[in-house]
């Protein structure tokens, strides 16, 4: 396609410009067109990593890192003044990494299909982690791989390996940033020798595009944001239309405070917004719930914007972003207009927008009481799995009574749902055991799940209520306690 | 140091698949047009729009076959292209061929049809009460079952409900095909079965088998999956191929691929046990309802297999097992790991637990007190032989000191009112060969060229389990030379003929004696040639290390001065090696024979830990004793001992198939069809191989150890099991599998669920909630 504009990046150790359309996917680019095939496609939905490659690029500060991401759900626009990394740029000339030699040893690998983007994660995971990398970092970089052939075991004592590599002065010698450690990893083999002049190449590249820096044409038929559930239900067609990249929208990124409101970009991703610190004085413990929330890969793409603009019933972040009682703003054309997040959904995938319009921020009130904020989810598979049941709540409390109260929960009804009754009737109360049991018949009046492949309908209605147990045992473990709503059970005592 | 002889080119993403191999040029793309619904009467099929579409190049349906339209490898009963009946859905009807992948898939939608629905099955109670059965039922007997119940001190009863699963292999079915001279056609293909690859081509082309050259270089994971169903794409794109004349690739989608292609068999059973107060099994009875799917595909021996194991490692003198495969609107369900013995094994499992709480025992002492020995008879009629069935058990349980982790569990349990941990043990007896006894042949070829370097071609399909590894170890080990110097060939039909497909265990036991016959043959000769030269007799020649010896004393040739010198002497360096297992025969009239030439066993010990609030559970720790004879290549064993526990804890916990009564998956990608991730495993498992007992049936004295791990997997469910009775021991858990967490919190919770019933609610609105 010669109207496509030109991409240009660096694809492992080349710098290329190519014409292509944006909405192209990586992984076809790199198979279909480059003839790059250790990069594998197993799923095209981001659920099995065998397509795994790294995005490298320069954060505000003007820090080099990279990024562990699915190329079966990135367009090929998004990469342009970027560093992709695939297998094939992992590889030293003439000899297998220290980590490839692990997981050789170790058995790590028996058919081979997702081996390649197993190399990947786990690689990035040293880049990273370098000298501090324990097991648990080696997991989490292996949580979005699906490998039919080991059951893992092997390939986790291939990544327990690799704590070994440093020595004790390369560790005291560590000054946190991955630019400066770049020769050090190529000298220990876990990098090839091009990379230490990746980020010369890459800035070089960047300053040179920023000058040719040209706006879209066309209107776009797309507008991808992490394009993690857009590729999965639309995949076939993107490529063929003009596409916005909204990822080329760096104003829409980040969070904010201004006096009693935190601002989050819409574009904000999961992963940064789990890191991100204005966000975890709000909520401490983003990175708990975040374990439950996709994989390290789709963390690192998927929006806010595009979770609460999918209109999944069950989306995770949704219900978060409702419990929190965040606010949207809708902008077009130069106007922008604030409405509450719970006042968007109308019904099943209907949104209170008009198709120009983009969102571009969340407001998030921050009250000066205590606030306190739980979410809860259940799935087939613990991780990377899409909830039976989630919920969030918020309460707000002063002397030890609710001041500020809201519930949501997902995969109750057509809509990501919040339960105005149901947090209403907190409001004034003491948290107590009295008060969860008023609650519980109160939500399943508000309720109304049907039957589909994550769970029947009445199941859906019990785990909620067991959910909303789970809220109060946690945020009150001295005074609510889950075994008092064990009625009715004759003998549920311990054996 | 052993290794998986691929894992160099895997860890470096440099190993080939069928569609990493460089495109041919003109090469065009297939892609698979499958009946939109369960059943019914095809009235119409119009191609001619797709045909229209831009960059298709050719639509083909069952009219453009030219040879027979017909495929199956047990019974010859599928279409390859659904004529006038489609059965489930997904069945092929249609195969666009296309310049691009993706001009493929855009004239894939123009394909219409006109099809009069008949009513879909799906349940194997309903088929079999309608009559709908692949074959009539079999039924394997020992003793008098139905004297012995009156001498039960205890008889019970119950059901079993058994999902399927999809295999899952990371790499979807394809195959590329390249039209050759004379009529041949070239086909690089992802089979366990290249021969009935080969032979389903020639059938639907036309041609004699030798037109057509069937090539496997690796598979991305087959797991019985492209046992047979790998065929079907094969013979689809070599279909396209010869009709364009022009290479042809297909590659299925994920989705396509879990819709058109079949899965392990649901089962639904019955069974009755009966015991002495001691837990001493006297009988014991069960029925099998298979849900075989639309045609028999290899239904008919999956179902033979659970006959063999339904008393797992017991031995129960009198038993009597039914067992009958149902024929429903499904894609027709298929081999995968275990072929029928998991859902045998799972019954009579699950009827032990329901006999020891019936008893106040606990289910290790009655599993104990009934595990096989030497001399016991199989209901099959084989007696068990160097049985470790009670050594590998009894080694778990002194091992793991099982009287103190049951107590640190109770501990637990009392302290924790809302988290409870259980265990379970699962012992595992597998029978070894094919139970289709003409498939346990084998056939190798050994090269040795001029300068020492060996290729080895073999039946054997490499697809992750390790097959070339152990094939060049067991080589090289014959040969005295050491393992870099062999290599191992993609398993090709011009190399080999007629091989047995990949699959019972078997085919590192069957194509590595094959390998030692032909390696035997070769060291005849050069055995001899060194003799004449380096003055000796023949039988004080030895290879050892790579150099040749006299006598026990090394000599100045090395293994590369021997094969060149034997080039030189015009003595033979390479031979055929074919090898048939001995002593096996099974009587289908009577029922009983000698099928397997050995068991492999082993026991499991899993832990969990129940969240009783939230119905979630985790595995907190595994610990296996596992027999493979002398192990070949102890890597190799270890990822297959961990890799088929995985598959198996999946199948029996978080891997729901679902599917609706008009027969459509509903857990249809792998966003709503779950396998085990990194966190599902538990980080504390522990394998121990039962010290080394040589196996005189096996290469090298090795065991196989392919499919037998994954049953260790059914410990799962009883392990939650035992947890959900300590904090439910008022209630009766079901026998339903897998065991997800709606189903334990449905059954923690009956009272809060029925308070939940939407009756006792308002009016349900209409309302959807799948993302």
């Amino acid at each position: 396609m010669n109207d496509c504009k030109p991409i240009h990046f660096l694809l492992n150790d080349r710098e290329i410009e190519v014409r292509e359309p944006a909405g192209l996917l990586v992984l076809d680019f790199l198979r279909r067109r480059q003839h790059l095939t250790g990069t594998k496609e197993g799923c095209k939905e981001g659920d099995c990593g065998a397509c795994g490659v790294l995005v490298g690029a320069f954060d505000d500060a003007g820090r080099l890192w990279y990024q562990p991401v699915t190329s079966c759900l990135m367009p090929l626009g998004e990469l342009h003044g970027k560093h992709l990394v695939t297998i094939e740029g992992l590889n030293l000339p003439a000899a297998l990494s220290p980590l490839q030699e692990a997981i050789v040893r170790e058995g790590g690998t028996q058919c081979g299909y997702c081996t390649p983007g197993i190399v990947v994660s786990m690689t990035h995971c040293l880049m990273e982690k370098r000298s501090a990398v324990t097991l648990d970092d080696m997991k989490l970089a292996l949580s979005g791989h699906l490998c039919r052939c080991t059951g893992y075991g092997s390939l986790k004592r291939a990544g327990a390996a690799m704590a070994d590599l440093w020595s004790a002065d390369e560790r005291a010698a560590e000054d946190g940033r991955l630019e400066s450690q770049l020769g050090l990893l190529a000298r220990k083999g876990v990098l090839p020798d091009y990379f230490p002049r990746i980020p010369e190449r890459l800035r070089a590249l960047q300053e040179r595009l920023e000058r040719d820096r040209t706006e879209s044409g066309a209107p776009p038929t797309f507008r991808i944001a992490g394009g993690t559930d857009l590729y999965v239900q639309r995949g076939e067609e993107i490529p063929d239309g003009p596409v916005d990249v909204l990822n080329h929208h760096p104003e829409w990124c980040g969070v904010s405070r201004h006096n009693g409101t935190l601002h989050i970009g819409a574009l904000t991703t999961f992963e940064a917004l789990s890191h991100d610190t204005a966000f975890r004085e709000v909520v401490p413990r983003i990175g708990e719930f975040m374990h439950l929330i996709a994989s390290l890969q789709i963390r690192n793409r998927a929006t806010l914007s595009g979770n609460v603009v999918n209109a999944s019933p069950i989306g995770d972040m949704t219900m978060l972003l409702l419990a929190l009682e965040a606010d949207i703003t809708l902008e077009h054309g130069g106007k922008e207009r604030r409405l509450p997040l719970r006042h968007f959904y109308k019904g099943y995938k209907s949104l209170a927008k008009e198709p120009n319009e983009v969102l571009t921020r969340f407001s998030i009130p921050v009250p000066g009481e205590t606030m306190l904020v739980n979410f809860e989810k259940i799935s087939k598979r613990e991780c990377l799995d899409i909830a039976s049941v989630n919920s969030a709540i918020k309460l707000t409390l002063r002397d030890g009574v609710i001041t500020g109260a809201s519930l949501a929960a997902g995969g109750v009804a057509p809509i990501p749902k919040y339960l105005p009754e149901s947090s209403a009737l907190l409001v004034g109360r003491k948290p107590d055991e009295s008060l969860v049991r008023e609650l519980l018949p109160r939500i399943q009046q508000e309720i109304s799940p049907i039957s589909d492949v994550r769970g029947s309908a009445d199941y859906k209605r019990l785990l909620l209520r067991q959910l909303v147990i789970a809220h109060f045992v946690t945020l009150f473990p001295e005074t609510i306690r889950p075994e008092s709503f064990n009625s009715g059970m004759q003998g549920a005592s311990p054996r | 140091m052993k290794i998986h002889i691929d894992a160099p080119l895997h860890v470096r993403g440099e190993s080939e698949y069928v569609d990493d191999l460089p495109p041919p040029a003109g090469m065009l793309h297939a892609q698979v047009f499958g009946s939109p619904v369960a059943h019914g009467r095809v009235k119409a099929l119009d191609v001619e729009a797709a045909r229209r579409a831009e960059g298709v190049v050719a639509v083909l349906t069952a009219k453009e076959i030219p040879g027979k339209n017909i495929l199956g490898p047990i019974v010859l009963d599928e279409w390859l292209l659904a004529e006038d009946l489609v059965e489930y859905v997904g069945q092929p009807m249609a195969v666009v061929v296309a310049e691009t992948w993706e001009l493929a898939r855009k004239a894939l939608r123009l394909v219409r049809t006109e099809i009069d629905p008949l009513p879909p099955v799906v349940n194997p109670r309903e088929a079999f009460a309608k009559g709908e059965v692949i074959h009539e039922g079999r039924t394997f007997a020992l003793g008098d079952v139905d004297a012995a119940w009156s001498m039960c001190d205890l008889v019970l009863e119950g059901d079993v409900d058994l999902a399927g699963q999809e295999h899952l292999y990371l790499e979807t079915n394809r195959a590329r095909a390249m039209p050759r001279e004379d009529r041949t056609m070239q086909v690089f293909a992802g089979t366990q079965s290249p021969y009935a690859t080969q032979k389903s081509i020639a059938r639907i082309l036309g041609v004699a088998e030798h037109k057509v050259e069937v090539d496997v270089l690796r598979l991305g994971g087959g797991f019985g999956g492209k046992e047979d169903q790998g065929t079907h794409w094969a013979c689809m794109a070599a279909l396209a191929a010869q009709h364009t004349r022009r290479p042809v690739e297909l590659v299925l989608s994920r989705m396509d691929d879990i819709r058109m292609t079949g899965k392990r068999h649901p089962y639904l059973s019955d069974f009755k046990i009966g015991l002495q107060k001691d837990g001493t099994i006297l009988a014991f009875e069960a029925r099998h309802y298979q849900n075989a799917g639309a045609y028999a595909d290899l239904s008919p021996p999956v179902l033979e297999r659970t006959l063999f194991h339904s008393t797992n490692s017991y031995y129960i003198p009198n038993a009597r097992i039914f067992a009958v495969p149902c024929k429903t609107n499904l894609a027709p369900n298929t081999a995968f790991r275990g072929f029928g013995g998991p859902q045998g094994m799972v019954v009579i499992e699950a009827a032990i637990s329901k006999a020891a709480e019936a008893l106040g025992l606990s289910r290790e002492a009655v599993q104990r007190k009934n595990l096989l020995k030497d001399g016991d008879e199989f209901p099959y009629g084989q007696k068990a032989f160097e049985c470790q069935a009670r050594s590998t058990w009894d080694r778990l349980v002194e091992q793991e000191d099982l009287v103190g982790w049951r107590n640190e569990i109770d501990a637990f349990n009392s302290r924790h009112p809302m988290h409870k941990r259980g265990l379970a043990i699962m012992p595992v007896c597998f029978g070894i060969s094919f139970t289709k006894t003409f498939l346990n042949q084998a056939s190798a070829l050994v090269l040795i060229y001029a300068d020492g370097s060996v290729s080895v071609a073999n039946g054997g399909v490499e697809m992750g389990q390790g097959n070339n590894s152990k094939l060049c170890n067991i080589v090289a080990e014959t040969l005295g030379i050491h393992d870099e110097r062999v290599r191992c060939e993609s398993t090709n039909t011009r190399r080999i003929a007629n091989m047995a497909p990949s699959a019972a265990s078997a085919t590192t036991d069957l194509n590595g004696q094959a390998s030692i016959l032909a390696c035997e043959k070769i060291l005849v000769g050069l055995k001899a040639l060194a003799a004449k030269q380096l003055g000796a007799s023949p039988d004080e020649v030895a290879i050892v290390d790579e150099t040749v010896t006299v006598r026990g004393e090394k000599s100045d040739w090395d293994w590369p001065k021997l094969t060149a010198e034997a080039w030189l002497n015009r003595v033979p360096l390479m031979a055929h090696g074919f090898f048939a297992t001995p002593e096996i025969y099974f009587d289908r009239e009577t029922e009983k024979g000698h099928p397997f030439a050995y068991h492999t066993y082993g026991a499991a010990a899993i832990e969990v830990e129940l969240d009783a609030l939230r119905g979630s559970y985790a595995i907190r720790k595994i610990r296996v004793v596992h027999d493979v004879g002398r192990p070949i290549n102890p890597v190799v064993d270890l990822g297959q001992v961990e890799g088929g526990l995985a598959q198996g804890l999946g199948w029996i916990s978080l891997e729901e198939l679902k599917f609706n009564e008009q027969g459509f998956f509903t857990s249809n990608s792998l966003s709503t069809y779950k396998v085990p991730d990194v966190y599902f495993m538990p980080d504390d498992m522990r394998v121990t191989f039962l010290d080394a007992v040589e196996n005189r049936r096996g290469p090298l004295g090795s065991k196989a150890v392919g499919e037998p791990p994954l049953m260790y997997g059914i410990g799962l469910f009883f392990a939650v099991r035992d947890a959900m009775r300590a904090f439910r021991p008022d209630l009766a858990f079901n026998f339903a599998m897998p065991l997800t967490p709606e189903r334990v919190l449905t059954q923690l919770y009956p009272e809060a669920l029925a308070e939940v019933q939407p009756s006792l609610q308002a009016p349900t609105p209409v309302g959807a909630s799948t993302p």
